[in-house]
């Protein structure tokens, strides 16, 4: 019982020790929970895909795979691009207010090109997959129906630039995904050179 | 503060975690003259922990497929983030939990933790070592490489040495006839769920026995009895804050060794991994030498020593089987008056020394290919392993044992 | 106490015959001059791979894109190592020729490459790749000192051109010499160093984390140091309330 016990250094070490150890945890943990992210497998299947839009027929679609997901990239015929501005007071989001697309495809038909949309190819509403419906006015679709998309797990309805109808359980448009022209017929998705690789 | 104060009242109405703590750990009286040796129980603990959290995580990514393993590992590798830190952490993991199992083993036979009151704690420590053994021939398949598929062939086949049953036994092991993908899915079971859930388990029981005798120390005498007023031991200091502080010394100073291991030398010269587990398993090609893994090769060494009898390997996997086993026995077989190396005469000190030679001299032959010469040493070294078991009863009682103190030792 | 720094000296003489006794192997191997941190010689080895090993071999855990660790953006990989239309930047290096093709013409699938050296070190691979030499009993017509009736024919004899085993016997003793019969269009020296540039590349693929191994190693064992001091003199403190 000699020598007094000095509090304060003893508070220091006890601090010091303390947080130092804790940054070590804090190190020693980081590995493990970046280790959860994306592998360079995942990052290479999802990584942008180059497709040839040359072949695609006016008024018909294409699917691609890009990060496992469906994406659509239709070529709409004059017709179709005629009829998409008549049908406004229907829509949930007729303006694409709602940011489910790149800055550049924020405009009436939602696409670099008019005639050509990209689209993710997943309902806003739990996630099933539309089906596509180009044809105007079926009987099952109805008078007013101008070509687009019916979702058939909910009824959602999606019009040729993607946009949701009015009174369907989806709440917002479709997500145009990044993607940009590397020619006149050669289209990427997923990478913009606008940081929009996802 | 208040609020915590009522939290810890609200539990402590509905489970006992005040007086849980007190006991195991903040009254918990360790006796206070620990030496270095004392580090390695603390430290199979922070490696179990380690084992365990990496382990999950590789689980996450590794394939139990024939066809994927192989190559699922090299996926960790390179393609997870930071995959090849959590792989190394596992295999530097492997080894390190054996290295630290020994010393604390050698802690125990030196200052004679394994005799009365503790010969049940021995016990369950030495249960705790043959699980653990399971467990690291278990994953060792699951890389896949040549050395794993081997490895696993010839061990599984010592099984089947075993009369009348040995044939049935290493088929029912497998699953198969052949050591194959079918295999390498219950060993994937077996390494991840089943028997961590025992050694865990286990690591419990071993902690409450422990807790319920109290610690042995370097002298190798009692602290409870002596106790002041209060019924605390003398000798004896809480666990907490002076051991948990102590211990945290010990598991920096051994993270330090782990991490010089883990990132400078992880296949540590082919030891802990072995060059020929890169090559992926082909059931059509033997490797030109095949040895198991560092950790078993004592045992290994004292199979290839006892030489077939009446046509059968039998004899030697009942040496081996016998060599991890007679552990069990030491309470019984130690006649010594004291416990610790300290106060033990000169024979016991030589029988000990003669052990450990044999035991690392067997463990440098198991991984060298069986030369005459070599079979010859490893003879005379499963002699001497086994005569400091068997003539221990003897030995001990006629050791001149210096007197032990009344009161540990502490400067 | 002394008892035990006995048994200590006891068990460390024991391991170190046993830590170098392992490195030993039989044969005699060429020193590969590896060097991870020169990445100019990485460079011209992955060329040479992909030109060369990689129309049988594959190193399917590779991949291309990985190559920006030893300073190749995406665009020079596609451009140096003249990547096909259809291989992506992201997929792993495949073989040219199909596995069991191969198997037909050589008798054994070509290993493949990722991890080779991981199980044959890099003095191994150094001197494999220099010790072919013109076999007239082989049906490729070929084998190599380091590895004894190999199935893998020369494929860079156009580079190092063709080399003769002379066995020499002077009383009673042997020796065995690999002497040039036809030079190719590499000078000795040239080649060694462009196959010292592909053992580079091969060990760089075996692990090719390594380096950041090295560099995290070193900030982790210096933060440990630290915490070691820091603990340590707590632990000091805290004890001196034990008597």
């Amino acid at each position: 019982m000699a020598d007094k016990v000095d509090h304060s250094k003893r508070r220091w070490l006890f601090a010091a020790t303390t947080a130092a150890g804790g940054v070590a945890a804090a190190g020693a943990g980081a590995p493990f929970v970046l280790s959860l992210m994306p592998s360079e497998r995942a990052k290479a299947a999802g990584a942008p895909v180059e497709v040839d839009i040359s072949a695609i027929a006016p008024g018909t679609m294409i699917s691609v795979e890009w990060q496992g997901k469906p994406v659509w990239i239709v070529h709409r015929t004059r017709q179709m691009l005629d009829l998409l501005a008549k049908h406004d007071a229907d829509l949930a989001d007729p303006a694409s207010s709602v940011p489910q697309q790149p800055d550049y495809c924020n405009n009436p038909t939602r696409s670099i090109k008019p005639e050509f949309l990209v689209v993710l190819g997943i309902c806003t509403h739990l996630g099933c997959s539309p089906t596509f419906r180009p044809e105007v006015a079926p009987a099952d679709l109805g008078s007013n129906w101008a070509g687009g998309w019916f979702c058939p797990c909910h009824g959602s309805r999606f019009d040729l630039a993607a946009r949701v109808f009015k009174g369907v359980p989806a709440p917002t448009n479709l997500i145009i995904p990044p993607h940009k022209y590397l020619s006149d017929t050669k289209l990427l998705v997923g990478d913009d050179d606008k940081g929009g690789a996802a | 503060m208040n609020l915590a104060a009522k939290l810890v009242g609200w539990i402590d109405q509905r489970f006992p975690l005040v007086s849980t703590v007190k006991a195991h750990v903040t009254e918990y009286y360790a006796p206070k003259n620990f030496n270095f040796w004392y580090f390695f129980g603390s430290l199979a603990l922070l490696v179990l922990v380690i084992q365990i959290v990496s382990g999950i995580f590789l689980t996450m990514n590794y394939k139990p497929d024939a066809l994927f393993a192989f190559a699922s590992v090299e996926y960790i590798m390179r393609d997870v983030q930071w995959g090849w830190l959590l792989r190394y952490i596992h295999s530097t993991g492997a080894s390190m939990f054996f290295v630290v199992i020994y010393l604390h083993m050698f802690r125990g036979l030196m200052y004679g933790s394994y005799r009365n009151p503790r010969e049940l704690l021995w016990i369950v420590g030495m249960i705790l070592y043959l699980v653990l053994m399971a467990e690291a021939f278990m994953g060792y398949l699951l890389p896949w490489g040549q050395m794993s598929f081997w490895g696993a062939q010839v061990i599984i086949n010592l099984f089947s040495s075993v009369p009348v049953i040995g044939p049935d036994l290493a088929i029912l092991i497998r699953g198969d006839y052949v050591v194959s993908d079918i295999t390498l899915n219950r060993f994937f079971a077996l390494h991840v769920i089943a028997i961590p859930l025992v050694l865990v388990l286990i690591v419990v029981v071993h902690l409450i026995a422990l807790h319920e005798v109290g610690s042995n120390n370097p002298d190798g005498v009692e602290i409870k009895k002596y106790k002041d007023a209060n019924g605390k031991p003398l000798d004896g200091i809480p666990f907490h804050p002076y051991y948990t502080i102590k211990d945290g010394v010990g598991a920096v100073g051994f993270l330090i060794v782990f991490c010089a291991v883990l990132f400078f030398a992880p296949d540590m010269g082919g030891y802990f991994l072995e060059y020929n587990n890169f090559v992926p398993a082909n059931p059509m090609k033997t490797p030109e030498h095949i040895a198991p893994v560092w950790y078993f090769t004592p045992y290994y060494a004292i199979l290839r020593a006892v030489p077939p009898m009446f046509g059968s390997q039998f004899p030697g996997v009942v040496a081996m089987g016998v060599a991890t086993v007679i552990f069990f026995f030491l309470p019984w077989l130690d006649r010594g008056k004291v416990k610790s190396i300290r106060y033990r005469g000169p024979i016991y000190k030589i029988f000990l020394a003669l052990f450990v030679v044999s035991f690392i001299g067997l463990g440098w032959l198991g991984l060298m290919p069986a030369t005459p010469a070599y079979t010859v040493i490893s003879r005379v070294l499963a002699v001497i392993y086994f005569a400091f078991f068997l003539l221990m009863p003897w030995y001990t009682r006629i050791d001149k044992c210096k007197p032990e103190p009344d009161r540990v030792t502490f400067k | 106490m002394k008892t035990i720094k006995k048994l200590c000296a006891a068990v460390l003489l024991l391991v170190m015959p046993a830590v170098a006794g392992a490195s030993g192997a039989g044969m005699h191997l060429d020193k590969a001059p590896v060097n991870l941190q020169d990445l100019a010689s990485l460079q011209r080895g992955v060329k040479l791979f992909t030109s060369r090993c990689l129309a049988c071999h594959g190193a399917s855990s590779m991949r291309y894109n990985r190559l920006k660790d030893i300073g190749m953006t995406e665009e020079e990989v596609k451009k140096k190592l003249e990547l096909p239309e259809d291989v992506k930047i992201g997929s792993t290096m495949q073989a040219a020729m199909d596995p069991n093709s191969a198997k037909l013409a050589y008798g054994v699938a070509p290993p493949d490459l990722s991890v080779i050296s991981r199980s044959r070190s890099a003095d191994w691979l150094y001197t494999y790749l220099r010790s072919f030499h013109l076999d007239k009993t082989r049906a490729s017509g070929w084998n190599n000192t380091v590895f004894p009736n190999v199935g893998m024919p020369h494929v860079l004899a156009d580079l190092q051109g063709e080399l003769e085993l002379k066995i020499e016997k002077q009383a009673g003793h042997e020796t065995r010499k690999l002497v040039l019969a036809t030079p190719g269009t590499l000078k000795p020296a040239e080649y060694d160093a462009a196959i010292a540039d592909l053992t580079n590349y091969l060990v760089y693929m075996g692990e090719p984390a390594k380096m950041v191994r090295y560099k995290l190693g070193m900030i982790v064992l210096g933060f440990l140091f630290a915490l070691f001091v820091l603990i340590f003199m707590l632990k000091k403190e805290v004890w001196k309330d034990i008597h």
